[in-house]
């Protein structure tokens, strides 16, 4: 097995607000394998868009990272940190949208409403390779039939707002996959759309992933999501990891109370007519607030619980 | 007014969805044009059965115009008519408010001079003047010479108000163009770095600077610089021209020396412009600085500078183009006051001696020609908008 | 790997769950803004001044100083030949006329030391018009005292300076409140009828906007009779400058009004079966009136500039009304600003009010609408 493409240690981020400083991240670990897909699963507020933009380095003040690191290891050239890069570094811009790329959450805001689309899409080969602007439009067009849109003599000139929601995503997809990065994180990338269209999103991304062969960080609140598209999964809650493992060990033996939780509130995991469970009564007087340290099991999921579960989980 | 923080000015605008929101009524927006003919049966008298045929007509030409996609610029340009013909009878309105009349004015002062002055001359007078006519004929009488480019005849001045305002109005013209070029090439670069750089020493600075600017009247910063300009320097300031060149005919060396005292009017006049303009600027660039789309611009790899002069900045300037063009009033305005007390040889003066006289051709045709100058910038910067932004072209 | 991280419990909560109501908010957050804070204090400060300027001048504005004409400000002293005074006082003037510019030329005179009596006799005067006393906050003792010297006829400048607040500042305020009534009424019937009257107030409101306003303020001034007494002056410079002023208020309030009568809270109540009094008084009006007030705010100085300008043009208030922009006019040429500067004093006054009504506005708008990063409606 080949290292991984991304390694975070200890990584802590901090919130100044008006009523004090708020820990919005603290202590997470896990790694990012190279070639797969890794979900982040997580209620809302549980650090999940923080830590994807720390790995970006996209955290702006009034938040900062307070320490930590993330190892990002190129498939060519050397590993580094990304935290201990300098504002101006210039690896840190091939980093965004050359190696590590991103795809948020809302469609309708994430690209500019005065550029046309084509020029959004091309700009970001211009800001990694000595193209000409015809030459990066051309690559745009390109990239933009392969996620699914048509006609692009005429879509390449046309502005967002002519866009729906869906087509806006898969713009937006092909921005930040047209330079063939390494890392493609996915921010809640479906939460928008509507529920077919959400459906196509996912398995375009999954389709793409296979055919470039990319890293996929895929962040969601929705398990339903992480059993049809990952490979490992992740679990946060009030910016820490509850607990890591494949997409089989965490979705058909969970170790963390919270874990079940999340999975007994899905709808359809219950049968028709029950009433859904709510986390808080599956978890029942379980303590998951209390921070314990992640720890590596044998099959190779880590899991944060007291030592008391801890032990009891180990044995079994 | 002039550079008060008239309590929207100051402010960022929202986004212009319409650019028509202010200026000209909306063009294409008259109600009935679009609707088509659409014609109740059985009219039971001629004359209403002519009528509504007229009408029926008349809504079918509208109709048809309506569908014609006229350029914007040229619907925009047509719905100026309107407002024009408006501000006329308003501006005309206004001056003829006082009680009395150039004659009666004329009168005074001759009379103090001791000229005794008969009925019948006062007659005359009154008729040279079409000053017994009914005021809606004096008024198309005005308006009418004034379409055609003949603006009448002074009794001020005994000179036809063309050359009057010819003489001047060039000079007016240039000193609020250059106010407002120096406004832009003050504010913006200030307003982006204030922005950028945002609780930063010099944004404070600014901030306090921009704060005194929208706070002093322009006639007052035009007194210190007055004051300055002989205290420290030693040289009466004030005129567009050295006293040699004043009279000169036009060269180089006279255009020179326009240029160095043309530098005070514009910095006096344009200042509060420029303290608003900057405030704006920022607070619209902080605004867009929050916006998704400049976070995945980031995302991409977009280097700083250009994160935000290409992606905010474009859109930042929209509202700021057009408070640009509500701006125009303040400029002319202070343009007005401040030629009064720089004794600059512009219409501001002029006008005010041509109120306070009720030379109604003269007075009526500087405020329209000023009106219009207004209405003129505010089309320019709406199609200015039109141009940066296509949400709107697109409408 | 089995990276163990100990991090301290995030401390989340608690103190937040208190509850506050929305006045209670509002304060908070106007609090937080210091700058408004200073300027509603400015600003008391003033209108303290001008409320009870008969009392805080040592002199009636018409009050002629014959031995100190054109004469410059005097500063306040603790220190004398013979060393520190608790009592403060000022040196009277040496006056000499040069006798190659002709003008006048003042020294301060340390024989002539004028001690400071605090509400001590001085000229009469009448306070309110209701109230004849002679009492005034400070006089100078056995001379004279200027503290932003005199103008041409020997009147005390910082005496008018506080007369002139008192018609300034007024006129500041009496202008918004009709600028409010009628941008209420145009803006609110537009918002409240809709359809075609909307459009055509909405016209009006464009067409006005894009009227030059000091020359049409010129025109309308010019008007005002030179027989009319002071207070009918007065009068009708507020309403000139209400004429127009009023389409930026009623643009205001009637994009409240339409955004109001959609905003969700409003449309709850409704739902939730609150009467429609209730929706508006409770919902709509307070929402509304915070803006207004924050709109009104900021209106001010285009109204106290507006004046001053006017006056300034020999068109507004006129003599012997003392107004700030009356006593600018006194500084019109450029001789006059280089021999007698502190003339220009009238004028920093402006400044310092507009500013802190815009601060103080800007305050407002924050308390009122945390969500307004400094935008216009
Ligand atoms: N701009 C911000 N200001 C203050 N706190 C923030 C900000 N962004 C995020 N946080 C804090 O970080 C926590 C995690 O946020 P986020 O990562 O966006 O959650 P999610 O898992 O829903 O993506 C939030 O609960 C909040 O406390
Ligand atoms: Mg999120």
């Amino acid at each position: 097995m080949t290292a991984p493409v991304l390694a975070i240690r200890d990584l802590a981020v901090e919130f100044k607000t008006d009523t004090g400083v708020t820990p919005a991240l603290s202590g997470v670990s896990f790694d990012v394998p190279r070639g797969q897909v890794t979900a982040i699963v997580g209620e809302s507020g549980s650090g999940k868009s923080v830590t994807a933009n720390c790995v970006m380095r996209l955290v702006q003040p009034p938040g900062r990272i307070t320490g930590g690191s993330i190892r990002f290891a190129p498939d060519a050239g050397d590993a580094f940190d990304v935290v201990k890069l300098a504002d101006r570094d210039p690896r840190l811009y091939d980093l965004r949208g050359g190696h590590i790329s991103m795809v948020f959450q809302e469609p309708m805001t994430a690209l500019s409403p005065v550029h046309d689309i084509g020029g959004q899409v091309a700009e970001a080969i211009l800001c990694h390779r000595d193209i000409g602007k015809e030459a990066a439009r051309a690559e745009a067009a390109q990239m933009l039939e392969r996620v699914g849109l048509d006609d692009m003599e005429r879509r390449m000139g046309m502005y967002p707002f002519e866009f729906s929601g869906g087509m806006r995503q898969r713009v937006v997809i092909a921005m930040a996959l047209v330079c063939h990065p390494e890392v493609l994180i996915c921010d809640e990338p479906t939460t928008a759309l509507d529920v077919t269209i959400q459906a196509e999103i996912l398995t375009l991304i999954r389709s793409l992933q296979h055919e470039l062969g990319n890293s996929v960080i895929f962040i969601t609140h929705d398990l339903g999501v992480v059993a049809q598209i990952a490979d490992h999964v992740v679990v946060m809650y009030q910016g820490r990891v509850l607990e890591i493992g494949t997409v089989r060990q965490v979705l058909k033996q969970p170790l963390h109370p919270y874990t079940r939780g999340l999975l007994q509130a899905i709808p359809g995991v219950v049968p028709p007519g029950e009433r859904l469970a709510t986390i808080a009564s599956v978890v029942g007087d379980a303590d998951i607030e209390t921070p314990h340290p992640l720890v590596a099991l044998a099959d190779g999921r880590q899991v944060s619980l007291p030592p008391a579960q801890l032990r009891r989980v180990a044995r079994s | 007014m002039l550079r008060a923080s008239a309590p929207g000015l100051e402010r960022k605008v929202p986004d212009m969805d319409k650019p028509t929101d202010r200026g000209g009524p909306p063009a294409d927006d008259a109600d009935g044009l679009s609707a088509g003919p659409v014609e109740n049966a059985e009219p039971r008298r001629g004359i209403a059965r002519l009528l509504r045929a007229t009408l029926a007509r008349g809504r079918l030409l509208c109709a048809a115009i309506a569908r014609i996609r006229l350029p914007y610029a040229v619907r925009r340009m047509l719905g100026m008519i309107p407002t024009l013909a408006f501000i006329s009878i308003i501006i005309f309105v206004v001056i003829q408010l006082p009680p009395g009349d150039i004659v009666t004015s004329t009168l005074d002062r001759l009379q103090a001079s001791g000229v005794e002055v008969s009925e019948e001359q006062v007659q005359n007078l009154r008729a040279q003047y079409n000053l017994d006519k009914h005021p809606a004929l004096q008024y198309l009488h005005w308006i009418g010479g004034f379409v055609v480019g003949d603006m009448g005849y002074s009794y001020m001045f005994a000179r036809p108000v063309n050359e009057l305002i010819w003489e001047r109005l060039g000079y007016t013209l240039l000193i609020t163009i250059s106010a407002m070029l120096f406004t832009w090439a003050v504010a913006v670069p200030l307003g982006i770095y204030s922005a950028v750089r945002q609780y930063s020493i010099t944004d404070y600075t600014l901030t306090a600077i921009a704060l005194v600017g929208l706070a002093t009247p322009p006639f007052l910063l035009a007194l210190v610089f007055l004051y300055v300009g002989f205290e420290v320097f030693g040289i009466p300031i004030g005129g567009l021209f050295s006293p040699e060149y004043r009279e000169a005919p036009w060269s180089m060396e006279r255009l020179g020396d326009l240029l160095t005292h043309l530098w005070i009017p514009m910095v006096v006049v344009g200042l509060g412009s420029t303290a608003v303009t900057m405030r704006i600027l920022r607070a619209n660039l902080l605004d867009e600085l929050k916006k998704p789309y400049v976070v995945t611009a980031r995302a991409k790899g977009v280097r700083p500078a250009r994160l935000v002069l290409k992606y905010p900045f474009r859109i930042a300037i929209n509202p700021f183009i057009s408070t640009l063009g509500l701006q125009l009033p303040a400029l002319v305005s202070g343009e007005a006051i401040v030629s009064i007390v720089l004794n600059l040889p512009t219409t501001g003066k002029m006008l005010l001696d041509a109120l306070l006289a009720q030379d109604m051709y003269l007075a009526g045709s500087v405020v329209m020609l000023l009106a219009i100058l207004i209405l003129l910038g505010l089309l320019l910067s709406d199609l200015m908008l039109a141009w940066i932004d296509p949400r709107i072209r697109y409408e | 790997m089995s990276d163990a991280t100990a991090a301290p419990p995030p401390a989340r909560g608690e103190a937040l769950l208190a509850t506050v109501t929305p006045r209670q908010l509002a304060w908070r957050r106007f609090k937080r803004h210091r700058l408004a804070l200073v300027s509603a204090v400015v600003l008391g400060v003033l209108y303290l001044l001008a409320l009870f300027c008969e009392l805080v001048a040592p002199y009636s504005p018409q009050t002629r100083n014959v031995a100190a004409i054109n004469a410059p400000p005097m500063g306040i002293r603790f220190f004398h030949t013979d060393g520190f005074h608790l009592r403060p006082f000022v040196y009277g003037y040496d006056m000499r006329v040069n006798p190659d510019t002709w003008m006048r030329e003042y020294t301060p005179n340390v024989g002539k030391r004028y001690p400071l009596r605090f509400f001590a006799s001085g000229d009469e005067h009448t306070l309110w018009n209701l109230l004849p006393s002679t009492r005034h906050l400070f006089v100078a003792e056995g001379g004279y005292i200027h503290l932003f010297g005199t103008d041409q006829l020997g009147r005390d400048v910082f005496s008018r300076i506080l007369y002139g607040a008192r018609v300034s500042l007024s006129i500041g305020v009496a202008g918004v409140v009709l600028t409010f009534v009628l941008g209420i009424l145009f803006g609110g019937v537009a918002g409240y009828l809709g359809g075609i009257t909307d459009r055509a107030v909405q016209w009006f409101i464009a067409v006005l906007l894009a009227l030059p306003t000091l020359p049409l303020w010129m025109a309308l001034s010019a008007a005002l009779p030179v027989s009319w007494s002071p207070l009918a002056v007065y009068f009708g410079v507020t309403v000139i400058l209400s004429l127009l002023g009023w389409p930026y208020l009623a643009r205001q309030v009637r994009g409240r009004f339409l955004a109001l009568r959609q905003e969700d809270f409003v449309i709850a109540g409704r739902l939730l079966g609150a009467g429609r009094m209730r929706v508006i008084l409770r919902h709509m009006l307070p929402n509304f009136m915070s803006h207004t007030i924050t709109a009104a705010t900021l209106a001010v100085p285009f109204m106290i500039l507006g004046e001053t300008a006017l006056s300034f043009l020999g068109i507004g208030l006129r003599p012997p009304v003392v107004s700030w922009g009356v006593l600018m006019q006194q500084a019109q040429n450029w001789q006059v600003i280089v021999m007698t500067p502190w003339l220009l004093l009238p004028g920093l006054f402006v400044i310092i009010a507009v500013t802190a009504f815009n601060l103080l506005g800007d305050g407002l708008r924050d308390a009122a609408d945390p969500y307004n990063t400094g935008g216009l409606e």
